[in-house]
Parts: structure tokens; C-alpha cells; sequence
């Protein structure tokens, strides 16, 4: 198992897939990442020698932003939007979404779990 | 879809004219606006607008940090209550 970007620990996949185990990184980034360093896409993680593992460490800590440090940035983002007090950001403080969907139904990832207010009770005499 | 960057950002002329009159002479006045659609420039930092929901103006103080949002976007159109209280039908 090789240990890439921190905490990270892809395993015996071809490189391509396996980057994509690191947060930030998508299948995209991996191929970009993987033609840098000059290793194929299809070898597998544990055929890598030290070289190759070394060069997709640097190619990733040069070029990209990845788990905490992706995370952080983010977060700082919203923080501003939030803090700007501009319609983005009132979405944001309000866990509602942000672009424009529509809120009468759906939306169930932004607003969580269904709240159940009224007891809508039938007429029973 | 963005706007074209050939094109610039947008500002209304008018309010672009009252910002550039304002700066030059160094006064400093709250600008009622009904341009929510303008671009906050970074020419605009310091200033107050009201800016205009459809019903009232909303005083929009503009820091350095809004610059590129558009007025509009601090003007909140609808303001959302909370859900009307269920009527007590039914029982009795």
C-alpha cells in the first residue's frame, strides 16, 4: 500500500483509479497527474517502484489542492458568501439550495431528513 | 451562461456616472438604485446604496469582498415567514 497526499492509502488498483481515492482527486486529475509524473495509467499501484511513487507525490503537492487543504478552502469560500450576506449565502445559513432549484419538494440532501410539522387529521363522526 | 469578458462587466451608466461624480468630489450619500442587475465594481467600495427589492430599498453597504457580485444580490425579493399556522378544522 502506498501513502500519497497525507493520510492516503489507494491499494492495489491501476494508478488511475486508485488516485481517485484521494479527496480533490477525480478520474480527470488522475490521468493529468499520472502523464506528468510519466507513469502509465494502467500500472497498478504495487508495481510502482520509488521513482514513480515519488513523482506523482510531487506532481500532487505542486500542482493540486487536496483533502484538509481543499476542505479549508471551501469552507473559507461559503464563509464568505455567508458572511457578505449575499442571496448565496442566506441559501447557505438557511440549508436550502443555492442555485435556484426549486424547494416545494425534492431537495432532500440540502434540507435533510424530513420534518413532519402539521397532524393532518381526518374528520372521523 | 457568463457574460461575454469582451464586453466588460456590467454597470448601469447612470449609477457609474453618480459613483464617479462621488468619488471626485469625495462626498459620500446613501444612492437610491433600482439597477439591481449592476456589477459592484471595485469603484464602488466605501459606498452605501439602497437598492431597490420591488417593495422597499434595502441599504446595501459595499465592502471590498462584494466586488463582482451584483447589487441584487443583497436585496433580498422574498421574505419567507414561516408557514401559516394549520387552521383548527375538523374537530368539534
Amino acid at each position: 500500500m502506498a501513502r500519497i497526499a497525507g493520510v492516503d492509502i489507494p491499494d492495489k488498483k491501476r494508478g488511475e483509479i486508485s488516485l481517485t481515492y484521494i479527496y480533490g482527486i477525480g478520474r480527470s486529475a488522475a490521468r493529468q497527474i499520472l502523464t506528468k509524473a510519466g507513469v502509465s495509467y494502467d500500472k497498478k499501484v504495487v508495481d510502482w517502484n520509488d521513482e514513480d511513487a515519488s513523482a506523482v507525490r510531487a506532481v500532487i503537492s505542486n500542482e493540486f489542492t487536496t483533502e484538509g487543504a481543499l476542505r479549508s478552502e471551501m469552507q473559507l469560500n461559503i464563509k464568505r458568501l455567508m458572511d457578505i450576506g449575499c442571496y448565496r449565502g442566506l441559501r447557505h445559513r438557511k440549508g436550502l439550495p443555492v442555485r435556484g432549484q426549486r424547494t416545494k419538494n425534492n431537495t432532500r440532501t440540502r434540507k435533510g431528513k424530513r420534518k413532519t410539522v402539521a397532524n393532518k387529521k381526518k374528520v372521523t363522526k | 451562461m457568463g457574460r461575454s469578458i469582451k464586453k466588460g462587466p456590467y454597470v448601469d451608466f447612470r449609477l457609474e456616472g453618480k459613483i464617479g461624480v462621488m468619488n471626485d468630489s469625495g462626498k459620500k450619500s446613501v444612492i437610491k438604485t433600482w439597477s439591481r442587475r449592476s456589477t459592484i465594481s471595485p469603484d464602488f467600495i466605501g459606498h452605501t446604496f439602497a437598492v431597490h427589492n420591488g417593495n422597499k430599498f434595502i441599504p446595501v453597504y459595499v465592502t471590498e469582498n462584494m466586488v463582482g457580485h451584483k447589487l441584487g444580490e443583497f436585496s433580498p425579493t422574498r421574505n419567507f415567514r414561516g408557514h401559516a399556522a394549520k387552521k383548527d378544522k375538523g374537530r368539534r
